[in-house]
């Protein structure tokens, strides 16, 4: 069933506004998506209502707040198809999420001369936590090379596996492109050499499906303010036996059994990965936005997201002058392209004074905008509140520019 | 030859003639940077970038008969343009009319307004590195 666009944008209030004299076109929902009024609510709620330190008060206040800080984790455990909410461990962000796998797991279980796989389009959060390893403990880092249309290419990745490979660190949707990775067939591929596997998922887990059982990964990391939740918070989803087995990654408060000068024993999972007071109203906040997704629904949300990218691409692919870059064949909605003779900046710049919000530079994406020869890109990314009208003027906008310089 | 207050009331008033419409303020400072001299290939290294510019400038002066004569460019379009209004400014002048300007012209044409607060910087960053030079050139006559 196609979705009521209008319905949707009426629950997000930052939408209705003008910039620099024309209504706001936001594209730029691969960085951040905005926040319907229910997780805004939410936030406010807590505050008003319930803010008190949760776990260990033993007052009703304490109480309330653990009980819906709880239950926002086991939502996020449904959202995820987890067996259990111990398995959700709270993070600051995806970044937070992969450095604590890098240094706990990656320090216990990875050595000299093993090796760490990853992808020519990973987010330098998918790389520099797994360089400051391999510098460390003398692991090498490998990188599965692309296709110039942006899609992995398998038969090169296979070569890389070994038995020296001890973990496939992939990033499940490209950020700068689009491209959605066949995560399915390179899980089973890893743990057939008896790999391990972190899903990044930070670009994919607002747009596809998820069901960490049906994937089989071993970590999947994701930030909330992708998911139209509240900024500054993360998800490290991992498996237990693997959770269990490594050591906690920051000490301090909430993460203990029992402390004495002598020797500290650590807490159950999840709360041994989660020290110190941790991001109390944006995890309660999280919860109704999870909630928008599921009633809204996973499929809908992608078929209409897709919907917008085919009409863009159909509008601007005849275009003189403008170049898409990322071209695979199955895409989140994200439209990459540069205009012939101009720097993404200038573009991005133009795009502003029309009141439309576009992603510009090379997106924490340096060796892939190497790879491609680029210097960077422009970036149009799509969520449910977008509209069809938004992007005719989008692509309207985008062929005045190009004409500029493409006569 | 027009003072640098005459020069940046030109521009102001040039400016005002577009008005609030920021795209076509956007393309006219990029039109501008087509009245950049080409800027001699063997200046294009690093030693030329100015620092505190997103994108990359390179600016060169060189100073003849006690006046400075500066060249300069970008990879982007916008800050050709804006670089070129500088140059427009104090192009051709001794270090000391260079150093004794008051720069008006940035903030009365709303720059920042138009451009954001990075790209003004950057502007900001552009015009200290021009007087730099102009002191630079300065300390080098009176010595």
């Amino acid at each position: 069933m196609p979705i009521d666009v209008n319905l949707i944008r009426n629950q997000f209030p930052l939408l209705h506004q003008e910039v620099n004299g024309n209504p706001l076109i936001y594209f730029d929902n691969a960085a951040t998506t905005q926040k319907p009024k229910m997780v805004l609510d939410a936030m406010h709620r807590y505050y008003e209502v319930d803010n008190s330190n949760i776990h260990r008060g033993a007052h009703t206040l304490a109480d309330r707040a653990t009980q819906h800080f709880e239950d926002a984790r086991e939502s996020i455990r449904a959202f995820l198809g987890a067996r259990e909410s111990a398995e959700i461990i709270f993070t600051r962000g995806t970044t937070e999420g992969i450095n604590l796998v890098a240094k706990t797991f990656g320090s216990t279980f990875i050595k000299k001369g093993d090796e760490i796989i990853i992808s020519t389009l990973e987010h330098h959060s998918n790389i520099v936590p797994w360089q400051m390893l391999c510098e460390q403990n003398g692991a090498v880092l490998r990188v599965i090379p692309i296709t110039d249309t942006g899609e992995l290419i398998l038969e090169e990745f296979e070569k890389l596996l070994s038995s020296k490979t001890k973990l496939v660190s992939l990033v499940h949707a490209s950020n700068a492109l689009g491209t959605i990775n066949p995560v399915k067939r390179i899980i089973d591929a890893a743990h057939a050499v008896g790999a391990k596997v972190l899903l990044d998922g930070a670009q994919s887990t607002s747009h596809l499906e998820i069901d960490v059982l049906k994937l089989n990964c071993d970590f999947l990391v994701f930030s909330a303010h992708k998911l139209y939740g509240p900024t500054g918070l993360g998800v490290l989803y991992g498996k237990r036996e693997l959770l269990e087995a490594m050591p906690p990654f920051l000490g301090g408060g909430e993460m203990i059994q029992d402390v004495t000068f002598e020797k500290t024993t650590y807490a159950n999972l999840p709360f041994k990965f989660e020290a110190g007071t941790p991001s109390i109203a944006e995890v309660i906040a999280f919860k109704p936005a999870l909630d928008f997704i599921t009633s809204t629904g996973k499929t809908t949300i992608h078929q209409h997201e897709h919907a917008l990218l085919q009409y863009t691409v159909e509008l601007l692919q005849d275009v003189k002058g403008v170049i898409p870059v990322g071209t695979a064949t199955e895409k989140i909605a994200v439209f990459s392209f540069n205009i012939q003779s101009m720097h993404p900046f200038d573009v991005g710049q133009l795009l502003d004074a029309r009141g439309i919000a576009v992603r510009t530079g090379h997106h924490c994406t340096q060796p892939l905008m190497r790879r491609l020869g680029l210097e960077g890109t422009v970036r149009a990314s799509f969520a449910v509140y977008n509209t069809l009208a938004e992007v005719e003027v989008f692509a309207e906008a985008v062929a005045k520019i190009a004409k500029l310089k493409n006569k | 030859m027009s003072t640098i207050t005459d020069i940046q009331n030109e521009i102001v008033a040039e400016f005002e003639i577009l008005g609030d419409d920021r795209e076509s303020t956007i393309f006219y400072i990029m039109e501008l940077g087509g009245n950049l001299e080409p800027y001699p290939e063997d200046f294009r290294k690093e030693e030329y970038i100015i620092k505190g510019c997103q994108s990359t400038v390179w600016l060169l002066a060189e100073e003849k008969e006690g006046k400075i004569h500066f060249q300069a460019d970008s990879n982007t379009d916008i800050t050709k343009g804006l670089i070129s209004l500088l140059i427009r400014v104090l192009n051709q002048r001794s270090p000391k009319e260079i150093l004794e300007a008051d720069l008006d012209f940035i903030p009365r044409i709303g720059m920042g307004n138009i451009l954001g607060s990075q790209r003004s910087n950057g502007l900001v960053a552009m015009m200290n590195q021009m007087k730099r030079y102009a002191l630079a050139f300065q300390t080098k006559q009176n010595t």
